[in-house]
């Protein structure tokens, strides 16, 4: 495993409001790799000092063996950024916009193969105030790829993005990694880290709560399994009790939630087999990174 | 280097499709023109020293145009890039700040000097006015006058927070200047008080050093000292002061 980006005991303040504190991870080449945490936890300006466009207060940076400071301008040839806040000149082109970014670095690639992979094509000559939410967001993401970088950065990628939107973009993202790119992707979004992330850093109050792949950062919670149906008419759900794996039934509404662990789902099936039941509604729940957030800090990541 | 050029080509083609700015560099002048003309007309006149109006106000009003793009266009439009987070876009590319000022700078300067070209070749078509003595002296004064106007732009600039309090200030600045400075119209019928007012404002100096080489007057070096400091001053104050967002 190579380490492409390397951060060790990063500190940022602003004036009073410490906004990093105290940040070591690395990244690996070929993964991608999550910063998640709630508005405010440092997210942005940890990637800012990392792009070389924040200086830290203390703390040492490399990043694909360069010193984002010093080397900002050599380390912005080879890596790609899309910024949480950012925009360019209302009145211009789509290509325009493209073909100006492309004169910036030593080798750009085909920037109307990258329109096309973005679904900007026939947008070609729109001008960037006349595009749609989602449609702006494409066109930075083919900014930030139109120097073939061997890191890309994605500071709040499918913020604005319809639901459908985000989805086709998860796919995008994976196919920026199929080829070979490094992916750091910022999101507040805990579904999207952990359906798209190798790893995650959960980061809160400007420090790192978490840092692990997101299937051990849910094991690791030992909140168990839950399985939950709708019961038929006369049956009795404490039988259940007794069921293998199974150590506790409630009642919630109509429906009937049996928590316990192992693969419960198998058991409390079969047991309902026994009693001739089949709930169509018969279903498993995981617990989710929103539950890894709560259980170490105590808050919902949205309050 | 193709950086720069990309991006001055790219900025020539977004000032085309302002149509603000490109009112007040190219067409506002000539509106002027036309309108003054009419009104008194190009007339020999004692009190000008035997020239016409509109001879007097050509010159003039290539000072205005120096000021409204120095003071208002410059700043204003640098203010929104940086408001809107352009700047900030630019900067995560590998660009250098000359890369993205040098463009606007380049921008103006040609700007600035198509609207002084179709000013004069407009003035002299309609209403015969005489052209100047020196071109190349005039078109010196031009590009220090413009480059000492950019830099005080630049400054204030850095010194205001939103593109809206950069506008009304720049005004505040600008229009009192233009009318003392006669720009807008002959400093030598304004009374004596006003007038040494007046020698306090660059915009005067920028009016006096063109106006001067313009009828064969020669430099006036107290106008050249006052911008060249103006320029020393603006420029370092406005790269010291540079701010990203
Ligand atoms: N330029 C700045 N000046 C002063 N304070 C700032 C600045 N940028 C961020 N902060 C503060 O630093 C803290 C961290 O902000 P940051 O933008 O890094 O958070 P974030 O995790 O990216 O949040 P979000 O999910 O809202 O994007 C916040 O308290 C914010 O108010
Ligand atoms: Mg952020």
């Amino acid at each position: 495993m190579e380490t492409v980006c390397q951060i060790e005991h990063l500190c940022k303040a602003y004036g009073s409001t410490i906004a990093v504190n105290d940040i070591s991870l690395d990244v690996q080449r070929g993964e991608i790799f999550g910063i998640v945490g709630p508005n405010g936890a440092g997210k942005t300006t940890m990637v800012e000092c990392v792009m070389g466009l924040r200086r830290p207060d203390t703390g040492t940076m490399r990043v694909l063996g360069l010193d984002p400071h010093r080397q900002g301008y050599e380390l912005r040839q080879r890596i790609g950024i899309q910024l949480q806040q950012a925009a360019i000149p209302d009145r211009i082109k789509v290509w325009e916009a493209i073909d100006l970014f492309a004169a910036f670095y030593q080798h750009p690639a085909d920037w109307n193969k990258l329109l096309e992979q973005w679904g900007l094509a026939d947008k070609r000559k729109a001008s960037f105030a006349s595009l749609s939410g989602g449609q702006r967001q494409r066109l930075f993401i083919a900014l930030a790829l139109i120097n073939n970088p061997e890191l890309v950065i994605l500071d709040e990628l499918t913020t604005g993005l319809d639901p459908q939107a985000r989805r086709a973009t998860w796919d995008l993202v994976r196919a920026i990694r199929e080829r070979g790119t490094t992916v750091v992707l910022v999101t507040h979004f805990m579904d999207e880290a952990e359906r798209l992330c190798d790893r995650v850093a959960i980061i809160d109050q400007g420090q790192i709560v978490a840092l692990d792949t997101p299937h051990q950062l849910v094991g690791k919670l030992a909140m168990g399994t839950r399985v939950r149906f709708t019961p038929g008419n006369g049956f009795d759900p404490v039988s259940l009790k007794d069921t293998q794996g199974v150590t506790s039934v409630s009642r919630e509404g109509s429906e009937v939630i049996v928590s316990g662990s192992g693969p419960l789902m198998a058991h409390v099936a079969a047991a309902l087999a026994d009693h001739n039941l089949a709930p169509s509604d018969l279903r498993t729940e995981q617990a989710t990174l929103e539950d890894v957030f709560l259980a170490l800090t105590g808050r919902q990541i949205r309050d | 280097m193709r950086a720069l050029f990309k991006m001055t080509w790219v900025e020539f083609k977004l000032f085309l499709r302002e149509p603000i700015g490109a009112f007040f560099t190219l067409i506002f002048p000539l509106m002027l023109l036309f309108i003054f003309g009419s009104i008194f007309g190009n007339e020999p006149s004692e009190l000008m020293g035997g020239l016409g109006s509109v001879d007097v106000s050509t010159p003039a009003y290539i000072a205005m145009i120096i000021g409204t793009v120095g003071l208002m266009s410059g700043p204003i439009s640098l203010v929104v890039y940086r408001e809107q987070g352009i700047l900030r876009r630019f900067r995560a590319a590998p660009l250098r700040p000359v890369t993205i000022i040098g463009a606007q700078v380049i921008i103006y300067f040609l700007m600035t000097l198509l609207g002084v070209v179709l000013l004069v070749v407009a003035a002299h078509l309609v209403y015969h006015v005489r052209l100047p003595e020196a071109p190349l002296a005039v078109f010196a004064a031009f590009c220090l006058s413009l480059a000492s106007f950019l830099a005080a732009g630049f400054v204030l600039a850095s010194l205001m927070p939103t593109a809206r309090t950069t506008q009304v200030v720049a005004m505040a600045i600008f229009y009192p200047m233009l009318f003392l400075s006669g720009a807008a119209g002959p400093r030598q019928i304004m009374p004596e008080t006003v007038q040494k007012v007046s020698e306090f404002l660059p915009l005067t100096h920028v009016n006096i050093l063109i106006g001067d080489l313009w009828f064969g007057e020669g430099w006036s070096l107290v106008s050249v000292a006052v911008l060249v400091g103006m320029l020393v001053i603006g420029g370092t104050v406005a790269s010291r002061t540079f701010r990203w967002e």
